[in-house]
């Protein structure tokens, strides 16, 4: 069987960066989920700080360039997503938005999602549910129903390893259940007798 | 092919001067361009519809009548006219009144507008776009192709027995382009009436422009009008030249820079490389856009935005020379060496000369 194609989204922006290394933690238990199941993966890791003009420009202009739209096109034939924010006032961060404000209007419809969201105290783990889980709602994304907080000081305890491998075997079953995504091309052919109607 | 120039009626600071032009300055300024135009070798004047500062443009056919009084052999056109919040009747007679004005020198090109609340205060929803695109066509089409119209749709009161006046000029009402940026529904209604197709071809790749070209050569031949290189194509662009490219790159930046559109965003150089602006020498217009053909087939039309941004009127007037000088000449000889058998846009000559055939 061919690999499933995961494409990892993460804005942190230091480096390096307890985003990017909660993405990774998550995708390595993925892995090893999909790896019990008999299937082989391959992740795409994008650091969206490393696109952070290029999704400006997106924002200012209405298209993407060469290099976005490279970004873009992973996610369009990716089978599933994994997606982690850093918390910046009480919310995702504006880059994390930013970037699935550019992302073209269905491309994470019914597409198989883990989120993460990391933050320097416990106190805000409630953001993912509140504002994170919505924004994935609302574009329809087949969201597994445990997102992973990690606090600063969660690093250092087990419970973390627990969280991360009980949202990566939700995150896998639905992977190994989707359908393939049918896309649409609104290029195919409208026919103007269908339009005059 | 048909070169000109086309303006979207922006009133814009200059970003070197901090000076604010007037309305009043910019529609003489219009005019001006549009008997530059002419005065050097041009084929086409073509003006933008708005109707909300920061634009002076919201009665295209008034300022065409204007420049058609002042012009003789000028083609007048639009890019675009608003099928969507127009009523279609006002748009079938305000057109054939410029018909007779201008001797039929004047085509529209229909647009859907991309200001949101010109829908509600013209009393339509944005949400009926396209829709409102396709029926207000229908009626536009039978108000010139037929004396007397019975008509009851969606979007406008009903017509009994309601006859458009006055009867385009010579029988033959102006010819129709269909300009869309993207929605593939308005290229698809260009194809199925036989009708022009224009992409502005600004601030986008041109692998939006192409591929909108593709789908309506593509049907057009579905529809049985002809084969997909015979189908009506126009494009628009942008440029700002210098002799020295550097110079040109110099000058034009702090326009670029704080552009309306594009301003604040990529540099210039990134955004030339991605979109069909091209800010140099006439040689390298010369080349970016004799080129073009290579990606959208043989075409009718180029036109050339060509006062946006601020520019002030002297630079603008300068670019026009520019283009009748040295770029459209070469580009014309390129295009009849290239394709002696280059089939041009319809006029109004040939239209008539079509509709003799057709009996």
């Amino acid at each position: 069987m061919t690999p499933i194609q995961i494409t990892v989204i993460t804005a942190g922006l230091s480096s390096p960066s307890s985003t990017k290394l909660l993405g990774e933690r998550l995708s390595a238990s993925v892995e090893e989920q999909l790896t019990q199941e008999g299937r082989t993966v391959e992740f795409k890791f994008i650091e969206l700080r490393e696109h952070a003009h290029d999704i400006m420009d997106a924002m200012l202009l209405g298209f993407p360039s060469p290099r976005l739209e490279k970004v873009f096109a992973a996610i369009n034939e990716s089978d599933g997503l994994i997606a982690v924010s850093p918390v910046f006032n009480a919310s995702y961060s504006g880059l994390f938005k930013s970037f699935f404000d550019v992302l073209e209007k269905d491309a994470l419809k019914d597409l198989p999602t883990l989120l993460g969201m990391t933050s320097g105290t416990k106190r805000h783990s409630l953001v993912l549910e509140y504002a994170l889980k919505p924004l994935f709602g609302y574009a329809r994304a087949k969201l597994s129903p445990t997102g992973v907080f990690s606090a600063t000081d969660d690093f250092g305890e087990n419970d973390l390893s627990l969280r991360i491998r009980r949202a990566a075997e939700e995150f896998t079953a639905i992977l190994l259940l989707a359908q393939p995504r049918v896309k649409e091309d609104p290029f195919a052919s409208p026919d103007f007798a269908d339009l005059l109607t | 092919m048909q070169f000109g120039v086309m303006s979207v009626g922006d009133v814009t600071l200059d970003p070197t001067t901090g000076r604010m032009p007037s309305e009043h300055e910019r529609i003489q300024a219009l005019v001006t361009i549009a008997l530059k135009a002419e005065e050097v070798g041009l084929d086409v004047f073509s003006t933008g519809e708005h109707h909300n500062s920061p634009f002076v443009p919201s009665s295209p056919t008034t300022i065409l009548g204007f420049i058609a009084a002042r012009t003789s052999k000028l083609l007048l056109s639009t890019s675009t006219t608003l099928i969507t919040t127009n009523d279609p009747v006002k748009i079938a007679e305000d057109y054939a009144m410029l018909q007779h004005l201008s001797q039929g020198r004047n085509d529209l090109m229909l647009g859907r507008g991309n200001t949101g609340p010109v829908y509600p205060w013209f009393g339509q929803d944005i949400r009926n776009g396209i829709p409102l695109a396709i029926e207000n066509y229908k009626l536009l089409r039978r108000l010139w192709d037929e004396e007397v119209v019975d008509w009851e749709g969606n979007f406008r009161s009903p017509l009994q027995g309601f006859t458009s006046t006055p009867r385009p000029l010579d029988g033959v009402p102006p010819f129709v382009w269909h300009g869309s940026i993207r929605s593939p529904e308005i290229a698809e209604q260009a194809a199925y009436y036989g009708d022009g197709f224009f992409h502005n071809n600004i601030f986008w790749p041109m692998s939006h422009t192409k591929k909108m070209v593709d789908l309506y050569r593509r049907r057009y031949a579905h529809y049985g009008h002809g084969a997909p290189q015979d189908a009506i194509v126009g494009l628009g662009g942008q440029v700002f030249m210098n002799k020295r490219s550097q110079d040109a790159v110099r000058i034009f930046r702090p326009y670029f820079d704080n552009a309306p559109v594009y301003g604040h965003g990529p540099s210039l150089e990134d955004f030339t490389k991605q979109t069909p602006l091209t800010v140099g020498s006439p040689q390298q217009v010369i080349d970016r856009y004799g080129a073009m053909s290579e990606q959208v087939g043989d075409y009718q039309r180029q036109l050339f935005l060509i006062d946006h941004a601020g520019l002030p009127l002297n630079m603008v007037l300068e670019q026009i020379e520019l283009l009748g000088s040295e770029v459209v000449p070469v580009l014309r000889k390129e295009l009849s060496s290239k394709n002696p058998n280059h089939q041009q846009a319809p006029t109004h000559a040939a239209l008539i000369k079509n509709s003799k055939e057709k009996v």
